[in-house]
């Protein structure tokens, strides 16, 4: 195996787990529901059972794509989380409270009131998909960074990433088309949440707000994704050449889609599932949409990352200083340690069979009102 | 205080609170499962409402364990990133095995544990609290290959293309995992969970026995709690000795600063308390030989000749070598002269052990908190011994079924200690290896990020406030959750 190749494997994983990262982060969007007055206070405790049971391995592919991240391209990780502080804190504050929100809630003593704990759920449920999106979006719009790999034998400044920004990280809420895929983002996991419960709750209420709020979602979702889309294709991306300089291209990411067939395939199918599962979602009486807009979601997360990371492209480029760029090459781990972790990776289909396994026994039997009020394991 | 202050007080906090729940996490996980077994082997319902109760305990205390485990992976990044650059490559595979062999097994199997007890079989929800623990200590086990690494750095080459450690073989990676601190480290810290876990069920077990209330869920829970606690107790000892021959080998200045040994020599005697000591004792705890050398911060400073018969330079020729090191290291990336570049290798690889030396601003910067360390050690060690005294006793009592008061306030006495004894455990690993956050290697002053002070103190004070309010919160919800009971038997009964 060459280096380059392990370099890609690893950037396929990357993309596989923010891909799985953004479907499984139904758990925010279904949690926007429980500020929805229409529900009975039994209605959004299914709801918050319903996302409870899975909110950890919503978690877990965070810690894991951050950790992943770490692992195979450590610079971007150096890079990216000391410089924009703000948003990988402010990401992290939220993730923290809904970790507790889940099991403190409906606690006597719990200081901040069932109302508290929700809100911030709610906080988390609207945050979590804009930060990771807009922080998804400066792929491709830039961020303002230097790398100076020689600054660490200069015991004066031995910093070898620093923030050309003093708003570190905020200033990427100033990028428009970064702040597209955020809020594109935040309408994605709202529908994929309403999909999830209707599918995971048995309650003919819920189905009715489920379904209604999807079609609230449909629209500004299918707005600001294909806004952002069209404007990927028509701007200047950042090219790599063979020898590693960093150029801007017109068009860069236009070529990459059709210089890409299978990244193109991958678009066209996953489009199609996440429609195909608004469909079921708003017009017919399936509960099965999210088992469709899941696979579409993994798809098109995962051929963003490939126009991003592929075809000679800058995947985390800076603005402020073009050649200190990242990309495949110029950020990743040692060869040896990239082959490792990928006979490592191996383990994932494992991974993924006991957790299929583990959901489809708990899932088997769906929420009901009477198990909220009657069993005594419950959030 | 400047960022690199504030960064490591920020940092030390949020591992001294995660600490706070990781222990419990692994000693409760050992308790519920094996109650959990007695259910399932007897069939009988008490055992299953006392698993459930010490599950739901559990649950309490495992959220923000995870959600501070969170914090301490983004703070890797976020506070050091210079740290982050330069570990990445020795860091990746075991944090890719952690992620993949351990994180999805607890989120899977914890979910099945708390919620699945009508929705799956009886075996296959056995098994989930069985994989939830074993997640948990599996993670452990990778988490501290990578702390141990910086304790202990071994398998590691510096590439000055890349300008940083790098893991260049098999037998590299062999020799992080099997890094000698790594296995001492996790068998010390996860039998201390053991130990922390039955410290809190005997404990919180006395209190219903004081109350005469669930007598015989008590009385049950104190035993198993006492000999998971005891079995964890006397591992935790045998760890520790290898833990402190470790620190002999690899981080004299961390065991003279816990010893408080200005001026070390063969025969080295223990201070149990200052004016306090017992002749020969530290030389042999720290060597296996009574006459053995043991040395002092003084001749760490000035050099020695240690056990092996090597002489290891002062720190003034340990900073003036990695001077030499940057300096090299400098101009090998700078000039794009092949033979500049290949002397200025030459010169670098000669040198590169100390380059983390050369960061250092004076000799005196290498000398940990003496009195923190100091202290510390002799709290964790005169506490473990007193809790190890009282689970012993416990198990007595429990076995025999007799109620001793004293004893039971003891009981209840030792929950809040052994939360003291693990945190100063802590505190002597971590204080103690000051200014590294890799031995010899990275100072904590080039591992930062370059953020500024106002910044890091910003979010060290929204992170304390956080922190502040769960620990209220979960303290108030876990006492309300142990009055209420496990209601196995009437109030009273």
């Amino acid at each position: 195996m060459s280096y380059e190749f392990l370099q890609n494997y690893w950037w396929v994983l990357i993309a596989v787990l923010g891909g799985l990262l953004v479907a499984l982060m139904f758990v925010q969007g279904g949690n926007l529901h429980l500020g929805n007055n229409a529900l009975s206070d039994i209605q959004k405790r299914m709801i918050l059972n319903s996302t409870g049971r899975k909110w950890e391995l919503t978690f877990t592919t965070l810690v894991t794509f951050g950790g992943a991240f770490f692992a195979s391209f450590p610079l971007f990780y150096s890079t990216s989380f000391g410089g924009a502080y703000w948003v990988w804190v402010l990401l992290l504050i939220t993730f923290v409270f809904q970790a507790v929100a889940y099991e403190f809630q409906n606690k006597k003593g719990n200081l901040l009131g069932v109302k508290g704990f929700r809100i911030a759920l709610m906080a988390n449920g609207l945050l979590a998909p804009l930060l990771v999106g807009t922080a998804v979006g400066t792929f491709f719009t830039g961020s303002p960074f230097t790398v100076n790999k020689l600054a660490i034998a200069n015991p004066a400044a031995p910093v070898i990433s620093t923030w050309d920004s003093p708003w570190n990280g905020l200033e990427a809420l100033g990028q428009f088309h970064a702040v597209l895929l955020g809020l594109a983002l935040v309408f994605l996991t709202a529908i994929l949440g309403s999909l999830y419960v209707l599918n995971n709750v048995d309650d003919e209420k819920i189905h009715f707000q489920m379904r209604r709020s999807i079609k609230l979602s449909v629209l500004p979702f299918l707005v600001t994704f294909l806004s952002w889309l069209v404007w990927l294709l028509l701007r200047d991306g950042f090219a790599v050449a063979p020898d590693g300089v960093v150029s801007m291209e017109p068009y860069k990411y236009w070529h990459n889609l059709i210089q890409m067939p299978a990244v193109l395939v991958m678009v066209l199918v996953g489009v199609v599932l996440v429609l195909y599962s608004l469909y079921l979602g708003m017009f017919s009486t399936s509960r099965k949409g999210i088992w469709f807009a899941m696979p579409g979601t993994v798809l098109v997360v995962m051929a963003v990352f490939f126009l991003a990371g592929y075809n000679g492209t800058s995947y985390y480029p800076s603005y402020t200083d073009l050649q200190s760029s990242l990309h495949l090459r110029n950020s990743s781990s040692s060869y040896f340690t990239l082959m490792l972790m990928s006979w490592v990776s191996l383990l994932i289909p494992f991974v993924l069979a006991y957790i299929a396994y583990a959901w489809h026994q708990m899932d088997s039997k769906k929420i009901t009102a009477e198990e909220i009020t009657e069993e005594d394991h419950k959030y | 205080m400047d960022a690199v202050i504030w960064s490591r007080i920020q940092f030390a906090m949020t591992a001294a609170y995660h600490w706070l729940f990781v222990p419990l996490t692994l000693g409760l996980a050992l308790v519920m499962a094996v109650m959990e077994t007695l259910y399932v082997v007897k069939g009988d319902e008490f055992w299953k409402k006392t698993a459930q109760f010490w599950i739901k305990i559990f649950a309490i205390n495992f959220a923000v364990g995870i959600a501070t485990g969170l914090i301490l992976e983004f703070e890797f990044g976020t506070n050091w990133s210079n740290y982050s650059w330069f570990v990445g490559d020795m860091f990746g595979a075991p944090l890719a095995i952690e992620g993949i062999l351990a994180f999805f097994i607890e989120a899977t199997f914890f979910a099945v544990m708390f919620f699945g007890w009508n929705k799956v079989s009886k075996k296959f929800h056995l098994a989930s609290t069985w994989l939830t623990g074993i997640g948990a200590t599996i993670s452990a086990y990778w988490i501290l290959v990578a702390n141990s690494w910086m304790q202990n750095p071994v398998g590691t080459t510096f590439n000055p293309d890349t300008v940083r450690s790098e893991m260049a073989s098999a037998a590299a990676f062999w020799e992080v995992v099997t890094n000698p601190v790594a296995i001492s480290k996790f068998c010390h810290s996860v039998t201390s969970g053991w130990m922390t876990g039955g410290i809190f069920v005997v404990g919180v077990s006395a209190w219903y026995l004081l109350k005469g209330r669930e007598k015989k869920f008590a009385t049950k829970s104190m035993l198993i709690g006492a000999i998971v606690g005891l079995v964890g107790s006397a591992a935790v000892m045998l760890s520790g000795d290898s833990s402190g021959v470790h620190a002999a080998e690899y981080q004299p200045m961390k065991l003279a600063a816990a010893e408080g040994l200005e001026d070390g020599g063969n025969g080295a005697a223990f201070t149990i308390v200052p004016g306090v000591k017992i002749p020969k004792l530290l030389s042999f705890l720290a060597t296996h030989d009574f006459n053995g050398y043991v040395p002092g911060i003084n001749d760490i400073m000035n050099g020695y000749t240690d056990n092996k018969g090597n002489v290891v330079p002062s720190v003034a020729e340990k900073m003036a070598m990695g001077r030499t090191a940057l300096d090299a290291l400098a101009l090998y990336r700078a000039s794009d002269d092949p033979a500049v570049k290949a002397d200025a290798l030459e010169i670098l690889n000669a040198n590169v052990q100390y380059m983390g030396y050369g960061h250092l601003e004076k000799a005196e910067d290498i000398i940990p908190p003496v009195g923190i360390v100091f202290w510390s050690f002799r709290l964790m060690v005169g506490l473990g011994m007193l809790l190890a005294l009282v689970l012993l006793l416990a198990l007595i009592a429990a076995w025999k079924d007799k109620k001793w008061n004293w004893l039971l306030w003891a009981a209840i006495w030792s929950i809040p200690l052994v939360y003291i004894c693990g945190q100063c455990g802590w505190i002597v690993a971590e204080v103690g290896r000051q200014p590294w956050t890799i031995q010899g290697l990275l100072p904590v002053n080039v591992a930062i990020s370059s953020l500024s002070a106002a910044a890091v103190k910003t979010t060290f004070f929204v992170f304390l406030a956080i922190f502040a309010l769960f620990l209220v919160i979960e303290i108030r919800i876990m006492l309300r959750a142990i009055k209420k009971g496990p209601e196995v038997e009437p109030k009273n009964a």
